[in-house]
């Protein structure tokens, strides 16, 4: 009989595949990595635009509005929120990835700063989202949210949504949900004009609010938002 | 949370690597030994071989089986032909008897019984030290069965040939993804005979030698699949198998998807059933490759297919679920979703390594199958559509084979 079991062979076989899984692993690592690397020089690339929009608004702060050019306003921010999100879903939520996570609320917080700041000196129109959410635990309220905010988003373009997630060990972060009374058992919340509102509102409700911020600054650009920031 | 299902994915991945990487192991050590001859052979010596055709309603190819059986490069007085009529009901037993006064060709009518039955009507009056059968929905190649005695002219331990068997004309989409589908066929037939793991006789033309029956006894119901559970009969006994690729029969296929689903219910419900039955075999090392490997791959891809269907039919409902709850907070939005393809977003798993690797081994199969079968090193899109439309409907006839199974309900020929 030539049907005798052949255990070298099964395994040769064993060691081929287990060498072939190993290739596939470092593949898709190396993949990966490439991936985190994008995210970075997008990051970096994020940190001198708001760098620079500060230094140009310190310089001119002096000067009249009309030198402020549209870079200031950093598009790829949204771009660069897409990709970590999907990062954490499809990459795992690896040390690097929540790292850059930070690092992204960080440069959310600073690019509002300094938006509200020109949009107040300067009368440019723009509305503020704050979006606290949670990865923590399953939220069905917030993935619904985002989709709200994400619709809304793309309806008004001036309109700037910022999200955090509530569960971010950043001291700014953690400021900001100390400043706005933000309880980990109402999310989502939503900071509009400064008026905190928990749980989850339909998309019409938004909407109105969003279109009454735009309408209190064509009116009073400079006074009322400086009130409403006091 | 996700880690089981994960996980489970992995292992079945990395079992279907295993498969394809020894196929293709067994592959690169025996690949000298692939013959494939070209014209007509002679042997020294030309035993005599009955053939059988059972037929149970086949009036449309009957006649033309008996032909190419009388057209097989073989003396007419070493090749005795046994027509078997088992109980039709249409005009298959008057073109059986137009064949009455070949001296060569013994006819018989009997009640219906199941092609078992009609097989073993012809072992009961074999008179020959070679036997086979024939389905009469297939054609035998002139050079067929001289090709396939060479074998066992060859090594007198050899007691059954099976030959290569390729679609008849195939006419429609689903037909000439079948094609496609026994042209890998061929291969792995083949690298299992090599191996010594053959678990099915097929129908269409394997031999068998006299002593088989004489040891083993004659065919039996065998869930409605007898040239599967002669195979594992002949596996438990050591007798051994081969595969002659150069030995073409082709055979009528499915021409609709819910035939095929017929048929292919039948093939897993018999695979199923006869290796619960023989499951004394599996995995004993003394019936070797056919009981450590052949067994396990198809209980394995069972599995895989289930588990995968199960999985697709998640995402699915799992995008639906998602899709209305976005159109319950938002609303539709048409064309919002025209984003600019970003490579970014292209997720380069491990998985896709090695479902891309699997896929190009199963490629690599069908193409040196026809190479084997047509002796063209041909591509065809049909190779391609393979994947999609097996994916999608195998999971259909598995489940419901399981499902048969579990109420011991035997599904019917056709």
């Amino acid at each position: 009989m030539d049907n005798k079991f052949d255990w070298k062979k099964y395994l040769i076989v064993f060691f081929i595949t287990a060498g072939l899984f190993a290739t596939a692993y470092y593949l898709s690592e190396y993949f990966g990595g490439r991936k985190v690397e994008e995210l970075k020089s997008i990051q970096d690339k994020i940190a001198i635009d708001i760098l620079s929009s500060e230094t140009q608004f310190s310089l001119l702060s002096e000067l009249s509005c009309k030198n402020i050019s549209d870079s200031v306003f950093s598009g790829q921010l949204g771009e660069l929120g897409n990709k970590l999100e999907w990062s954490q879903n499809n990459l795992g939520a690896t040390e690097e990835v929540s790292y850059l996570r930070k690092y992204y609320s960080l440069l959310q917080i600073k690019d509002y700063l300094l938006t509200k700041k020109i949009s107040s000196r300067c009368g440019t129109k723009a509305s503020f989202i704050l979006y606290f959410y949670t990865t923590a635990e399953n939220c069905s309220e917030c993935e619904r949210e985002s989709l709200v905010l994400t619709s809304l988003r793309t309806k008004y373009p001036e309109l700037r949504v910022y999200s955090f997630d509530y569960s971010t060990e950043l001291g700014a972060v953690e400021a900001m949900l100390k400043i706005y009374k933000i309880k980990d058992t109402e999310l989502p919340a939503l900071v509009i004009d400064d008026d905190v509102l928990t749980g989850f509102h339909g998309i019409e409700e938004l909407e109105f609010m969003v279109k009454k911020s735009f309408k209190l600054q064509e009116t009073k650009p400079l006074e009322e938002n400086k009130k409403s920031a006091s | 949370m996700v880690a089981i299902p994960s996980l489970m994915f992995y292992v079945f991945i990395f079992l279907s690597v295993y498969v394809q990487v020894f196929f293709l192991v067994t592959f690169l050590e025996n690949r000298k030994h692939i013959l494939i001859r070209n014209g007509k052979m002679k042997l020294s010596r030309y035993p005599k071989v009955t053939i059988v055709v059972p037929c149970f309603n086949e009036e449309h190819t009957v006649y033309k089986t008996i032909r190419s059986l009388l057209y097989l490069n073989y003396p007419k007085d070493k090749l005795q032909l046994f027509l078997v009529d088992d109980g039709s009901t249409d005009g298959t037993w008057n073109i059986i008897r137009k064949f009455e006064k070949y001296p060569n060709i013994k006819i018989f009518k009997k009640e219906n019984g199941g092609k078992y039955t009609a097989l073993n009507i012809g072992l009961e009056h074999l008179e020959t030290e070679f036997f086979g059968g024939l389905d009469a929905d297939s054609f035998a190649d002139p050079e067929a069965l001289v090709r396939i005695m060479s074998y066992f002219e060859k090594d007198a331990s050899i007691m059954a040939v099976a030959p290569s068997v390729t679609v008849y004309n195939p006419r429609n989409f689903i037909q000439n993804v079948q094609k496609a589908e026994y042209h890998m066929g061929v291969y792995l037939k083949q690298m299992l005979g090599f191996l010594g793991a053959i678990n099915v006789t097929p129908g269409p033309l394997t031999i068998f030698r006299k002593k088989v029956f004489d040891d083993l006894g004659p065919y039996k119901h065998g869930h409605n699949t007898e040239d599967m559970e002669i195979a594992y009969r002949m596996q438990k006994n050591h007798y051994k198998i081969a595969h002659c690729n150069d030995a073409y029969v082709y055979t009528s296929t499915p021409g609709t998807v819910k035939k095929l689903y017929r048929q292919r219910l039948r093939w897993i419900y018999g695979f199923i059933n006869n290796t619960f039955d023989y499951r004394g075999v599996l995995l004993k090392k003394k019936y070797g490759n056919f009981a450590l490997f052949t067994l396990p791959t198809g209980i394995i891809s069972i599995f895989s297919v289930g588990y995968l269907f199960g999985r697709i039919v998640y995402n699915i409902g799992d995008f639906l679920y998602s899709r209305l709850i976005e159109f319950q907070v938002v609303g539709f939005h048409f064309g919002r979703e025209v984003n600019t393809f970003d490579p970014f977003f292209f997720n380069i798993q491990m998985s896709l390594f090695l479902v891309v690797f699997v896929y190009l081994i199963v490629l690599f199969a069908m193409i040196f199958g026809r190479r084997m079968s047509d002796g063209k090193w041909r591509f065809s899109p049909a190779m391609l559509y393979f994947f999609p439309v097996f994916s999608i409907i195998a999971p259909f006839w598995i489940m419901k084979a399981i499902w048969n199974t579990a109420l011991s309900k035997v599904p019917a020929w056709r």
